[in-house]
């Protein structure tokens, strides 16, 4: 795609902000604004992949993935706010996904051990899991206020904490991950995804293109629920005192 | 007052205060509680709708940590029991009757899930409490207010309580049925000497089922005396008003 063209793919944001100023939305702001910092972040990050490729370091990937989990696990805290630790829970939770699933990949030799295919590849699970994370947050949130009395009741009768919360951390879990589930189910019926859909444009071949989002596919579920299970583990303590009392502040004063 | 040793009681409070922080105020629940609870008897809770009844409920069981004092429950400080072994110990039935999502008959095993209870057999619990063992599949979402209160009444029991705290659990039930759970209880106490605390806003109730009454009011314990004393020649303003219905 020449620069040309590019720019006069602009017109589609000028009909978004015609549109808003038309309707009296009020949206012409924030869609100048998410244009300019989508164009800046992705020309930044298209250089900076363009230089990490160039040094095949695998030290650099590893600091670029890190980077990448930070930002994931610091916007996934700010659901839970009020549970201690939050960050650094989300953040060993993204560590393990990442490590888990790059194992498999590299271990079984399904990708070669290059920037080009580890980075991408991550992002599109770290993404992922992020998404997730914050959706079992919402979730667990809204479990537990619905069932506070049922929680309560099993602690009553001499329950554990793990045994009262165990319930509803399953709820919670199964909730968060119907999106994937759903979503993969009308995969190639409703949409196509992004990466294969960019890889056809790109001049690839549409069933190796295929291939490659069967392996994002396949991936995005394993780290889907590895992400739901951990975050749910980690977070369930932070709701109980030390009196084995249910705590749900951590929760409720949450954005 | 004076009071008992620890041991010779099913429950003691010595000075025991509760206060719950609100957005921009502290509201003080229970206020210097002292009393003894012996062990097998019942004791009814009576008083206004605030005293703090529900809170001296639930301070037993450590579902609410008292602020300060002392809370001996079978002659030892409840923050030396083992959490889960003083809740298995000391009971409670809550006035809502909260149902574990499934069948009666999972709500009855809850025992047998979290400690392994042989809970024995379903149907002679159930049996127990006046239900048909033909609800033992329904869901509890299918069951009425009654039958649920009855479900938890029977799923506590299940736990094999020494200490059985109620609150109000005979308010959603109809009047024979009222007479009915009485007599249940009565009859587990006589048999297995439980100690009952039971809270209730029906006076007849306190009445008939009570050996001890206290009457509490604003957070403050006002009488605790045999319950044919506390009726016959209530001691402060507040509690004949009360036992008059001048009080809410």
């Amino acid at each position: 795609m020449t620069i040309i063209a590019l720019t006069l793919s602009l017109c589609f944001v000028l009909f978004a902000v015609v549109l808003s100023r038309s309707f009296k939305l009020g949206l012409e702001k924030d869609v100048l604004i998410a244009t300019l910092r989508a164009t800046i972040q992705l020309l930044i990050i298209g250089y900076v992949l363009n230089f990490i490729f160039g040094l095949e370091q695998l030290w650099v990937v590893g600091l670029f993935l890190l980077l990448m989990i930070t930002v994931a696990s610091l916007n996934v805290s700010k659901k839970g706010k009020s549970v201690p630790y939050m960050t650094i829970k989300v953040f060993i939770t993204l560590v393990i996904v990442e490590i888990v699933t790059q194992a498999l990949l590299l271990g079984f030799n399904i990708i070669p051990a290059t920037a080009r295919y580890i980075i991408p590849i991550s992002g599109m699970i770290i993404g992922n899991s992020m998404i997730l994370g914050s959706l079992l947050v919402t979730r667990l949130r809204s479990e537990v206020t619905l069932r506070q009395r049922e929680i309560i009741l099993l602690l009553s009768l001499g329950g554990t904490p793990r045994q009262a919360i165990m319930p509803v951390l399953k709820s919670a879990v199964r909730s968060s991950m119907i999106p994937t589930i759903d979503g993969q189910k009308t995969l190639g019926l409703v949409q196509l995804p992004g990466m294969m859909t960019g890889q056809i444009i790109a001049g690839a071949d549409p069933i190796t293109a295929v291939r490659f989002q069967l392996l994002i596919v396949f991936t995005t579920m394993t780290s889907a629920i590895i992400t739901s299970i951990l975050l749910s583990l980690f977070i369930a303590p932070s709701l109980f005192n030390k009196q084995q009392q249910l705590q749900t502040e951590p929760l409720e004063s949450s954005s | 007052m004076t009071l008992s040793h620890p041991s010779a009681c099913a429950v003691q409070f010595q000075h025991i205060t509760k206060s719950f922080a609100h957005a921009n105020h502290t509201v003080t629940v229970l206020d210097r509680i002292d009393g003894d609870i012996k062990q097998g008897s019942i004791t009814t809770l009576v008083g206004p709708s605030g005293s703090g009844k529900s809170t001296l409920l639930s301070l037993c069981n450590l579902l609410i940590t008292p602020d300060t004092g002392q809370l001996y429950i079978q002659g030892k400080d409840i923050h030396s029991w083992p959490i889960t072994e003083l809740r298995r110990n000391v009971g409670i039935v809550f006035q809502d009757a909260p149902m574990v999502q499934g069948t009666a008959l999972y709500n009855l095993q809850t025992a047998q899930r979290l400690h392994g209870i042989d809970i024995g057999n379903p149907e002679t619990l159930m049996e127990q409490v006046g239900l048909s063992s033909s609800l033992l599949t329904q869901h509890v979402q299918d069951l009425s207010g009654g039958q649920k209160q009855r479900l938890a009444l029977a799923r506590t029991l299940a736990n094999q309580p020494q200490i059985l705290l109620l609150d109000e659990i005979t308010s959603a039930l109809d009047p024979s049925s009222v007479r009915e759970v009485e007599q249940l209880l009565l009859e587990i106490n006589r048999e297995s000497r439980i100690t009952l605390i039971w809270v209730t806003h029906q006076m007849e109730q306190a009445q008939r089922v009570g050996q001890e009454t206290w009457f509490l009011m604003n957070g403050q314990l006002l009488e605790q005396r045999s319950t044919a004393d506390f009726f016959a020649h209530p001691q402060t303003e507040e509690a004949r008003q009360f036992i008059k219905g001048e009080l809410q």
